[in-house]
C-alpha cells in the first residue's frame, strides 16, 4: 500500500507505528475501529437473519416437517460442540484480558486454545455431515434417504408429488394441527401449477419405491391421527438419543449410538403420515450450519493471523485493537451457534 | 492554464498560496498510475468510483437505447425476443447495482463527505479502497453473464423462473452479492466517519444536510444489504445444489424469495434516493442564497425515511398472494412514506421563497428534480393503493413511476451534484451555457420518454414485453424518440465536461458561494484536506460571502484560515 502520501501534511511529530495519520488520538482510532466492527457484526447477523427468517416461515407452516426431520440430528454431538464453542469464548475473552495486561505468552496460548476449539468444532461437524451424507439426508434434490425406513419416506413423498394439490388433502387428514390444513399458502398454490415438470422427476425416480411403501403405510396411516401430539409429548433428550420405536424409523437411530450402517433393519417406522418435503428441513439445517461453519473457518483464519502478529510483537497494552476485534468476531460466531443448536437440534 | 487576466495572482485562482503549494493538490500528488490504484485518499477513491460508475452508466444506457429501438415497432425490430430479455435484464442490473446504488454515495460522497465534515479522511481508508475493488470484481461477474449466455430474468431474479432458465444467473447473482459487500463497506465507513471523525465544533446539528442524507443512506446500506446477500446465496445454492427452499415443485415457497428480495430492494430504492435528496438540500440553499428552511425537519426526515423504508417492501407484492392483512398494512405504511418526502419538498420550496435564485446549471437540475421527483413520488401513491395497483402492477405505469424517481430523481440529482462539485474536484469550470442546454435537453427528452409510458401503462401495456398491439405504437414512438433526445443530451454533457478538464477555466475555491467546509479550501483540494482543524460555523449562513469579479468566485469577507 502506498504509505507515501499518507503521511500527514501537518505532521504529527512522532506517533506509534500503529497510529494512522487521519486519526487525532489513539482513543479515537480505537473507538472507530470498535464501532466499525460492531457494525460489521450487525451485517453478519443480518446475513444470517435471512436463514432464520426462512426457518421461522417453514417451521410455522410445517411444524411436523421440523419435528420429523430434527430426530435425525445428533443432540449429543450438537451439545458437545456447544460446550466446545462456549469454552472457546472463555479462552478468547481471556486472551483479550491477557493482551491488556501485556501477558504475551498467556495471550498466545489462549488464542491457540481458541483456535484448537474451532478445529474441534469443525471436526465434529465433519463427523455429523458425513453421517448425513451417508444416510442421504440432504437438501432438496439431493435428499435420498437410504435404508428401509427411508423407503417409507420416499414412498410418501412420491405419492404426494404425484398428486400435488389433491395429495395435500390426503396427507393432511393425518394431522391434528390446523395449520396443516390451512397453511398451504402461496407455495402450494403455485406448486400445483409448477409441479408437473419438476415434480415429475421425483415421481420417476421414486415410483418403484412408492409402490412398496404404499403397502407398508396403511396401518401407520390409520392410527396416525394423533401423531403431532405424541411427538410433542416426548422428552427431548430421550427422543434424540434413543428413539422410541413408535416415533422414529429404527434405521435412523443416531449413528453415534449404534453406528450408521447397521440400523436399517425392518420393523419400526414413523407412525402416521410422513410429512411432505422433509428435505426442506435438511436444506435449512445445511444452509444454517454450513454458513456458520464457513464463519468458524474465517474466525480460525483470523485467530491464526492474530497469533502470527502476536508472535511478531505487534501488540502491547497500548495497542491490542486487532485482538479485541478478532475476539469480538469469534464471540459472534459462538453466539450464532448458541441459537442454531436449540433451533435445529432441540425442537419440541 | 489559460489565464488571460494577468492582474489575478495564482493565489486567488483555486485558492492556493503558491505554485509550489499547488503541486500538493490531490490530483497531482503523488504521481503515477500506481499511486492511484493503491491510493488510500478518499478523494481519489471517489474519482476512481466516478470513472467506473459513469462507465457502467454508459453501458447501461446503450442497452436502454437498444431496448427502446427494439420497441419502436411491434414484433421484431432489431433483435430477437431472447436477446431482448437479456437486454432489459442487464440494463436493469447494471443501472441499479453498478450505477445508481454506488453512484452518489461512493463517487460524490466519497469525495465530499470527509471534506464537508472537516475530516482528513474516512475512518477506514483501506476498507474504502477495498470496496472499490469489490465493485470491480462484482462488475466483472455481472458483465461476464453477458458473454456467458446472458441472464433473462429481469433485475428482480424472481424464482422459480430464475432457478429454471438456462441463463447465466449464477454469475450475475454472484456479482450482486459482491457488489452488496462493496456497498456495505462504503456505508459502514461513512457511519463510523460521521460518528467518530467530526472535528471539534462539528456537532450533529452543524453538519451539512448532505451528511445527514448520507448517514441515513449508510444505515440502510449496512442493515438491508446483507439480506440481498443471503438471498443471492440461497438462489445460487438453489440452482447449483437444488436446495428447494424457493422451488414450489419441491415444496419451497417462491413468494418467500420475493419477500427477501424486496426486503432489501425497497430500502435499496431509498439508498438511491436519499443521497439525491441530500444533494438537493445543499443546492437549493446555496443557489437561493438563503439559509435552508427547516434544517432539523430535513435532517430528521432523512432518518425517518431510512426507518420507514424497512417497513413497506410488501407493496411490490400486492398481487403475489400474500395475505390481505399484509396488503392492507403495507399499503397504509406506504402512504406514510410520503410524509417525510413531502417535508423535504416543502422545506426546499420555503428555502427558495424570497431567495435570490441563481439559475446556474446545478440549480437547473435541482428545479428539474423537484418537478420530476414530484411526479415520481405521487405516482408511487397511486401504486401504493391496493385496488389501483392490481390494475397497474407490472405495466409500463410502474416502469414510468420508477424511472421518474430513479432517473428523474436520483440521476438528475447526481448530475446536479456532479456539476456542483465538478469545479471543486477537478479545479476547472465547465461551459455554463452548454450546461444549461444539456439540462434542458435531458428534461425534455426525459418527459417524452416516460410520460408516454404512464399513458400506455395505464391503458394496460405490460412491462418486459417484446411485442405489443398496434394501439400502443404511438406511445412507443414518442418514448423511443425521447430516449434518443436524452442520448444527445448526455453526449453533450460528456463532451463539455471532458473538454473542461483540458481547456476549462481555472475554478476558484468557491464558485457558487457555498459555506460548507469543502468551499473553504482550494480547488482541487490539497491531498491532506485541512492543514489544521477547520473552524466550523453554520453551513447555511451566507452573510460573510461576497462575489469577487476578479476571480469569478466568492470570497469570505472575514479572512478565513484556508490553506
Ligand atoms: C413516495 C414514494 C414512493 C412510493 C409511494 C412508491 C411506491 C411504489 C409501489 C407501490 C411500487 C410497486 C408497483 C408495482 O410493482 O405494482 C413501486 C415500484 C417501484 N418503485 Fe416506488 N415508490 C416511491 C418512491 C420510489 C423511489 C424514491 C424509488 C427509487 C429511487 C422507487 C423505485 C421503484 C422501483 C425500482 C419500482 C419497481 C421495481 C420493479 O418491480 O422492478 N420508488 N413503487
Ligand atoms: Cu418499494
Amino acid at each position: 500500500m502506498s504509505k507515501k502520501h499518507s503521511s500527514d501534511g501537518a505532521g504529527h511529530a512522532e506517533h506509534p507505528k500503529w497510529m494512522q495519520h487521519h486519526f487525532d488520538t489513539p482513543s479515537q482510532q480505537f473507538a472507530s475501529s470498535k464501532m466499525g466492527m460492531w457494525l460489521f457484526l450487525a451485517t453478519e447477523v443480518l446475513l444470517f437473519a435471512g436463514l432464520f427468517c426462512a426457518y421461522t416461515v417453514y417451521r410455522a407452516n410445517h411444524m411436523d416437517m421440523f419435528v420429523f426431520g430434527h430426530q435425525f440430528l445428533d443432540v449429543k454431538w450438537g451439545a458437545i460442540n456447544t460446550c466446545v464453542l462456549l469454552f472457546s469464548s472463555l479462552t478468547a475473552a481471556w486472551s483479550v484480558r491477557a493482551a491488556q495486561l501485556g501477558q504475551k505468552g498467556l495471550m498466545i496460548a489462549l488464542l491457540f486454545i481458541t483456535l484448537l476449539c474451532g478445529g474441534a468444532f469443525m471436526a465434529i461437524k465433519y463427523v455429523e455431515y458425513s453421517h448425513k451424507i451417508h444416510d442421504g439426508l440432504l437438501w432438496g434434490t439431493k435428499y435420498k434417504p437410504a435404508g428401509h425406513a427411508a423407503e417409507v419416506i420416499h414412498g410418501e413423498e412420491a405419492h404426494a408429488a404425484g398428486e400435488l394439490g389433491g395429495a395435500h388433502g390426503r396427507v393432511d387428514e393425518g394431522h391434528t394441527e390446523a395449520e396443516q390444513v390451512a397453511g398451504i399458502e402461496a407455495a402450494h398454490g403455485e406448486g400445483a401449477a409448477e409441479a408437473p415438470a419438476a415434480g415429475g422427476d421425483a415421481l420417476a425416480t421414486d415410483g418403484a419405491q412408492a409402490a412398496g411403501a404404499q403397502a407398508a403405510a396403511p396401518a401407520a396411516q390409520g392410527e396416525g391421527v394423533e401423531l403431532p401430539a405424541d411427538v410433542l409429548a416426548i422428552d427431548v433428550a430421550e427422543r434424540s438419543t434413543t428413539l422410541p420405536a413408535a416415533i422414529g424409523p429404527r434405521g435412523l437411530v443416531p449413528v453415534a449410538e449404534e453406528g450408521h450402517d447397521d440400523g436399517h433393519g425392518a420393523g419400526h417406522h414413523w407412525e402416521g403420515p410422513i410429512p411432505d418435503n422433509v428435505h426442506i428441513f435438511f436444506g435449512i439445517y445445511f444452509g444454517m450450519t454450513g454458513l456458520h461453519g464457513i464463519h468458524v473457518l474465517i474466525g480460525m483464519i483470523i485467530l491464526g493471523w492474530l497469533i502470527y502478529r502476536a508472535l511478531k510483537n505487534d501488540f502491547s497494552p497500548e495497542y491490542f485493537t486487532p485482538v479485541d476485534l478478532g475476539v469480538l468476531y469469534w464471540h459472534l460466531v459462538d453466539l450464532i451457534w448458541i441459537f442454531l443448536f436449540p433451533l435445529l437440534y432441540l425442537i419440541g | 492554464m489559460n489565464v488571460t487576466d494577468t492582474s489575478i495572482t495564482p493565489t486567488d485562482l483555486g485558492g492556493y498560496a503558491s505554485e509550489e503549494a499547488e503541486s500538493e493538490n490531490f490530483l497531482s500528488y503523488p504521481k503515477g498510475i500506481m499511486s492511484w490504484l493503491v491510493t488510500l485518499d478518499h478523494k481519489r477513491i471517489g474519482i476512481l468510483y466516478l470513472i467506473c460508475i459513469l462507465t457502467a452508466f454508459f453501458i447501461g444506457g446503450m442497452f436502454a437505447l437498444l431496448i427502446r429501438t427494439e420497441l419502436l415497432t411491434p414484433g421484431a425490430t432489431i433483435v430477437d425476443a431472447d436477446t431482448y430479455n437479456q437486454l432489459f435484464t442487464l440494463h436493469g442490473a447494471i443501472m441499479i447495482f453498478l450505477f445508481i446504488i454506488p453512484g452518489i454515495p461512493a463517487a460524490l460522497g466519497n469525495f465530499a463527505l470527509p471534506l464537508m465534515l472537516g475530516a482528513k479522511d474516512v475512518a477506514f481508508p483501506r476498507l474504502n479502497l477495498m470496496s472499490w475493488y469489490l465493485w470491480l470484481i462484482g462488475a466483472a461477474f455481472t458483465v461476464f453473464s453477458l458473454v456467458n449466455g446472458g441472464a433473462d430474468t429481469g433485475w428482480t431474479f424472481y424464482t422459480p423462473y430464475s432457478t429454471q432458465t438456462d441463463g447465466a444467473i449464477i454469475s450475475i447473482t454472484m456479482g450482486v452479492f459482491i457488489l452488496g459487500f462493496s456497498s456495505i463497506f462504503t456505508g459502514l465507513n461513512f457511519l463510523v466517519t460521521i460518528h467518530r471523525l467530526r472535528p471539534p465544533g462539528m456537532t450533529w446539528f452543524k453538519m451539512p444536510l448532505f451528511l445527514w442524507g448520507i448517514y441515513g443512506t449508510a444505515i440502510m446500506q449496512v442493515l438491508a444489504t446483507p439480506v440481498i446477500g443471503i438471498t443471492m446465496l440461497l438462489l445460487i445454492v438453489e440452482r447449483t445444489l437444488g436446495f428447494g427452499i424457493f422451488d414450489p415443485a419441491l415444496g419451497g415457497d417462491p413468494v418467500l424469495f420475493q419477500h427477501f428480495f424486496w426486503f432489501y430492494s425497497h430500502p435499496a430504492v431509498y439508498i438511491m434516493i436519499l443521497p439525491a435528496l441530500a444533494i438537493m438540500s445543499e443546492i437549493f440553499s446555496v443557489f437561493s442564497r438563503k439559509h435552508i428552511f427547516g434544517y432539523k425537519f430535513i435532517a430528521f426526515s432523512s432518518i425517518v425515511l431510512a426507518i420507514l423504508s424497512f417497513l413497506v417492501w410488501g407493496h411490490h407484492m400486492f398481487p403475489s398472494g400474500q395475505s390481505e392483512l399484509a396488503n392492507f398494512v403495507f399499503s397504509a405504511l406506504t402512504f406514510s412514506v410520503s410524509i417525510p418526502t413531502a417535508i423535504k419538498m416543502f422545506n426546499w420550496l420555503a428555502t427558495m421563497y424570497k431567495g435570490e435564485i441563481v439559475l446556474k446549471t446545478p440549480m437547473l437540475y435541482a428545479l428539474s428534480f423537484m418537478f420530476l421527483f414530484g411526479i415520481g413520488g405521487l405516482t408511487g401513491l397511486f401504486l401504493g393503493s391496493l385496488a389501483v395497483d392490481i390494475h397497474l402492477h407490472d405495466t409500463y405505469f410502474v416502469v414510468a413511476h420508477f424511472h421518474y424517481v430513479m432517473f428523474g430523481g436520483t440521476v438528475i440529482a447526481f448530475l446536479a451534484g456532479l456539476h456542483y462539485w465538478w469545479p471543486k474536484v477537478f479545479g476547472r469550470m465547465y461551459n455554463e451555457k452548454l450546461g444549461a442546454i444539456g439540462a434542458a435537453i435531458i428534461f425534455v427528452g426525459f418527459n417524452m420518454t416516460f410520460l408516454a409510458q404512464f399513458v400506455m401503462g395505464s391503458q394496460g401495456m405490460p412491462r418486459r414485453y417484446y411485442n405489443y398491439i398496434d394501439e400502443y405504437t404511438i406511445y412507443h414512438h414518442i418514448s423511443t424518440g425521447g430516449s434518443f433526445i436524452m442520448a444527445i443530451g448526455f453526449f453533450l454533457i460528456a463532451g463539455y465536461l471532458l473538454h473542461s478538464l483540458l481547456k476549462g477555466k481555472r475554478a476558484p475555491a468557491n464558485p457558487w458561494g457555498g459555506n460548507t467546509l469543502e468551499w473553504h479550501i482550494p480547488s482541487p483540494p490539497p491531498y491532506y484536506n485541512f492543514k489544521e482543524a477547520p473552524t466550523v460555523g453554520d453551513p447555511y449562513d451566507f452573510s460573510e460571502l461576497e462575489w469577487d469579479d476578479r476571480i469569478e468566485g466568492y470570497v469570505f469577507r472575514k479572512a478565513e484560515g484556508s490553506a
